[in-house]
């Protein structure tokens, strides 16, 4: 175990190297620096952009500020945003939860309709419930995220005045962040309405959010199921006389399960890429709102900073997925 | 009473290209405490047969018969939820393929109790221990450690005795093995057939064994049932059939096997088993009979009582009369008879 998790965190070091590569090298190809975008409109002089771009280091070579820049990042300095002149990390902190709590709810609502829709689906193939999940979720695994947020909100916000359009909680709350997760810190609170007012909040980005990776898990559940379905197994339990629940629940499932597992380990990328989307639609204050202004801004530490955290983040929500496999796989546990 | 009878038993399966049938008026009797065996080649409805009697056709297979009887209780009408009570505690089946018959995510033990709990209604530590008691009894050495362990831990012979174990934990009167030893090495496979046959006797199990190796079925079977492509062929008492085979396809069967190969080449029967489009209108083994006759190809024989047992041919090799019978059904044939 602790040899597969050592492979595991060693594999780090490579995607951390192309993060920063990336992230480095990529901002730096738009058009525009950090100063003239600052000094806006009204421009700035020759004289002073230089001796500006002197104080931030931009004009070394760039490899040299590559250099640089990885040193600190090594001695664990990511930077101060160029904009705020506040410590990356501790921006990225303050905002993570609100990612955090938004993604997690996004996975839960993909789990707690994708799983049984794809189960049902698969049970009843080729009924007008499976043609039906299988078309919707095409549907939905094709949808763009930007109109399909815009598409809700116009009828549930704007037409039917159901949900809220934009932001974490109604202006009249003021939570003290304890987890920085709101729903939690809305009950702490006490105040009425709070918890109520964070939950209508949620549910939109929540259904953004949540419709890639639902469509990706109904489907995967459907197809392992019916996989498994034929299995050996499968019969041996009919045999043994077991019930039609027990056999789906319990001996089916706890197989399907794995492949999906690995699925939902591989959308959490996907969910945090979402979520910049997502969250720029519904101004939702978290790490993808935070990134995208950070390249409307050029703020190069932010952008770097933030694509290696949320890099991390990545890594570590997949090995942990990684573990969970091992747990409900026993072949795989017992043959490191 | 018979323990099992079976009447003109069907299953179909709508395919594309037609209705395939698998099963095709199979009649069978069983007592108990009996030991029939199954033979036939890869897709003559042998382990189709037996799924329909536990009612694990896969769908979309159709299941007919005029009668289907188990322990005085009628399979045909009864309801699923009656029918889970018999079945995996009155009768019990076995599969060729251990290692993928055991479900890869839960431990031995779990896969056992599971059994005691829901048919005997054991609690957790009865069942643990009957389980104990059942897996030494298949002759799995340290077995409380065992119950543990994950099939994949296992090799396929321990995991066919796990199946074993299970199959027994009930106590079924009906024990039905389909091709418990094709997947397992050969010394294996005498083991396990000396466990099946030990445990028959101890417990007076009526016991069906199905198989397409005429070896193992000699050793164990007291009656033997032939079947091709869907339909029973011939079946009477073992020794009988092994020292005067009456239909065609037994004796070429008999003749296949390598202890009875002359000279340095195995017999084989020429041909196929019929599949769905050319299935004869006759006899369904005449296209590959040596004795086949312009009638045996265009009437199907009925099954018939014959020689203690019963036979579906027109011109079973015991018949006295038969050359003349031959000769006169089609001259052309008659070199081939003598």
């Amino acid at each position: 175990m602790l040899r597969f998790i050592l492979t595991r965190v060693s594999l780090i070091i490579p995607t951390f190297i192309g993060i920063t590569l990336l992230a480095f090298f990529l901002i730096r190809l738009v058009p525009g620096d950090p100063i003239e975008t600052m000094a806006g409109e009204r421009g700035i002089d020759a004289a002073r952009h230089e001796q500006l771009r002197k104080e931030f280091g931009f004009d070394k070579p760039i490899f040299v500020q590559y250099g640089v820049y990885i040193s600190r990042v090594l001695q664990g300095d990511l930077g101060k945003s160029l904009v705020t002149q506040a410590p990356v990390w501790s921006e990225f902190k303050a905002l993570f939860p609100a990612t955090m709590e938004l993604a997690i709810c996004a996975i839960l609502f993909a789990l707690v309709l994708g799983l049984p829709a794809g189960m049902i689906a698969a049970i009843r193939r080729n009924s007008i419930f499976d043609h039906g999940v299988m078309g919707i979720s095409l549907a939905g695994y094709s949808m763009p995220i930007f109109w399909w947020g815009l598409i809700l909100i116009l009828v549930f916000s704007v037409q039917l005045d159901l949900t809220p359009v934009s932001g974490r909680i109604d202006v009249l709350y003021y939570i003290e962040p304890v987890t920085g997760f709101l729903l939690i810190d809305s009950l702490l609170s006490g105040e009425e309405g709070a918890f109520a007012s964070a939950v209508e909040h949620l549910i939109l980005p929540t259904i953004v959010l949540g419709t890639v990776p639902l469509a990706v898990i109904a489907r995967m559940t459907r197809s392992a199921m019916l996989e498994v379905l034929g299995e050996d197994y499968i019969r041996t339990a009919k045999a043994k006389g077991l019930s039609r629940y027990r056999i789906i629940v319990l001996h089916a499932l706890r197989n399907a399960l794995i492949p999906v597992v690995t699925v939902i380990g591989l959308q959490v990328g996907v969910l945090f890429t979402g979520a910049i989307l997502t969250e720029t639609i519904f101004s939702w204050p978290g790490v993808g709102k935070w990134l995208i202004d950070a390249i409307f801004r050029r703020d190069y530490p932010v952008l770097q900073g933030g694509a290696l955290l949320l890099g991390i983040v990545v890594m570590s929500v997949n090995l942990l997925v990684d573990l969970a496999y091992g747990l409900i796989n026993p072949r795989i546990r017992h043959n490191r | 009473m018979a323990l099992l009878e079976i009447e003109n038993l069907s299953v179909e399966f709508p395919t594309q290209g037609g209705i395939m049938r698998a099963v095709d008026g199979v009649s069978l009797k069983l007592e108990e405490g009996e030991v029939l065996g199954v033979v036939g080649e890869s897709g003559s409805g042998k382990s189709v047969t037996m799924l329909a009697l536990m009612g694990l056709v896969p769908f979309p297979g159709r299941v007919r018969a005029d009668k289907l009887s188990f322990n005085g209780r009628d399979l045909l009408t009864i309801s699923d939820r009656e029918r889970r009570k018999l079945t995996g505690k009155d009768v019990a089946m076995i599969f060729q393929e251990p290692t993928t018959s055991l479900n890869p995510c839960f431990t031995i033990g779990f896969q056992l109790t599971e059994t005691l709990r829901l048919h005997e209604g054991m609690d957790r530590r009865a069942a643990r221990r009957r389980a104990i008691e059942l897996l030494d009894q298949v002759g799995i050495p340290s077995a409380e450690s065992r119950l543990s362990a994950f099939p994949h831990q296992l090799s396929g012979g321990m995991n066919q005795r796990v199946m074993i174990a299970m199959a027994i934990a009930c106590n079924p009167k009906l024990l039905i093995a389909d091709e418990p030893t094709t997947a397992l090495d050969v010394t294996i496979q005498a083991q396990i057939l000396d466990l099946l046959i030990n445990l028959q006797k101890e417990r007076n199990m009526a016991l069906v064994m199905i198989t397409h190796d005429m070896g193992v079925i000699a050793e164990t079977a007291k009656r033997i049932m032939v079947m091709y492509a869907g339909q029973i062929m011939e079946e009477r008492a073992a020794e009988d059939l092994f020292a005067s085979p009456q239909h065609p396809y037994t004796s070429a069967l008999l003749a296949a096997l390598p202890e009875n190969s002359k000279g340095s080449r195995l017999s084989t029967i020429p041909g196929v088993v019929p599949g769905l489009y050319d299935r004869p209108k006759g006899c369904l083994f005449s296209p590959r009979c040596a004795y086949a006759t312009e009638h045996s190809r265009s009437v199907r024989p009925e099954l018939r009582p014959w020689a203690g047992g019963q036979i579906r041919c027109h011109y079973p090799l015991g018949d006295s009369s038969r050359t003349a019978r031959i000769n006169a059904d089609h001259p052309l044939d008659a070199e081939a008879a003598s």
